[in-house]
């Protein structure tokens, strides 16, 4: 059923050789190429990505985090974070991919050291949302990033919502709060 | 006609007071629109000129709470968003009326999640549930009407009407459960 990914994305050969000594694994999908670092090497190549004139990509669309929480086949990570570039110049999009593995456990808001990347807004100003939104659903921190709050949950919330040990109904948040009746003014 | 055919020849009627007061409130009722999602829509829907809720005095939206003395929750609200809803209901004018509109705000709809109020009665009283999802604006202006009707026979809100949480699901019943394989396209 599952074709062999075709792996012939002008943009691996120039990375490979811009990076010998970076472990680069890639995938494709219906023409969709995807490209996974170590959480390490992840900021110079995503810099060199941006800068190079033969990539070139000036845009980053999204930054996307993924639970692979009980996923059906092995993964490489518990977490995964997915850059999604695009270049407008040579119209051009490629998929950055890290994997992350939690070393604390995942029902609580602590901060975990092993939940760490370095953050891309030096690169794309316009990750500086996304890497909040990542931060907010998922707990993985970004090192450097200007303001690294919660963005669409409140402050105090209690959990990382879109990990997959936490459950869809929440823990009680939505039913805690006060009650106003017909006397309050 | 309307209230000239009760006025006899000699010029003056005999009625209660509560009565002329109740029925000048329930003829010029202020919503105040909270519209978050669709049903905010047929709410603007309900106040245009096809289905016309000035026929029932209720066209004037106020958008201050101060000014208005009715408040249609319209859509969903999730739980960042309870601190403002419930100052805009302690910020309105006394006597105040609360209409629940559609299905979100007054059970959560569909949106049964850790962020979505289920049931916005759950925090601040609320008078006249419309279900619907959304509802038509003929089930709205029957939602105004029973306001009205609920004024014509009340005057003011019952004193003390307090709502508690249902706590219908504190405990999480959300059990993650293994993926067959090979669901999409490309797993390998």
């Amino acid at each position: 059923m599952a074709s062999k990914p075709n792996l012939d994305h002008p943009v691996f050969k120039i990375v490979k050789e811009a990076f010998p000594a970076v472990r680069f694994r890639a995938t494709e999908f219906r023409g969709q190429s995807t490209l996974i670092v170590e959480p390490g090497n992840l900021h110079k190549v995503l810099a060199f990505l941006r800068h190079d004139d033969r990539c070139d990509f000036n845009f980053l669309s999204d930054v996307i985090g993924i639970d692979y929480l009980d996923y059906p086949t092995p993964m490489p990570g518990r977490f995964s974070v997915i850059y999604n570039l695009v270049s407008y110049t040579r119209d051009d999009r490629l998929f950055m991919k890290v994997f992350l593995d939690p070393s604390l456990p995942t029902d609580g808001i602590d901060e975990d050291p092993a939940l760490y990347l370095d953050s891309v807004c030096d690169i794309w100003p316009g990750a500086e949302w996304t890497e909040r939104e990542v931060f907010d659903m998922f707990g993985i921190r970004f090192r450097n990033h200007p303001d690294l709050r919660r963005i669409l949950l409140w402050k105090d919330y209690p959990a990382h919502p879109l990990r997959k040990d936490y459950p869809l109904r929440g823990r009680g948040e939505r039913e805690t709060y006060r009650v106003i009746d017909r006397t309050d003014a | 006609m309307g209230i000239e055919a009760a006025i006899t020849a000699e010029g003056f009627a005999t009625t209660q007071l509560t009565k002329v007061m109740n029925w000048s409130r329930r003829s010029s009722l202020w919503p105040m629109p909270f519209a978050t999602a669709c049903c905010g829509i047929e709410l603007m829907a309900t106040a245009s000129s096809r289905y016309d809720l000035a026929r029932f005095g209720a066209e004037v939206m106020r958008f201050s709470p101060r000014q208005s003395d009715l408040l249609i929750v319209a859509g969903r609200v999730a739980i960042k968003m309870m601190p403002v809803l419930q100052r805009i209901y302690q910020q309105m004018t006394e006597p105040r009326w609360v209409i629940s509109m559609g299905a979100c705000a007054s059970t959560g709809g569909v949106f049964d999640t850790y962020a979505t109020v289920q049931g916005v009665d759950q925090f601040i009283p609320v008078d006249v549930y419309v279900p619907g999802c959304p509802p038509r604006p003929e089930q709205l202006i029957e939602g105004v009407m029973a306001i009205q009707r609920h004024i014509d026979e009340e005057g003011l809100p019952p004193v003390g009407g307090k709502r508690v949480p249902l706590n219908i699901s504190v405990a999480p019943t959300h059990e993650v459960a293994p993926q067959p394989i090979g669901v999409s396209l490309g797993a390998s």
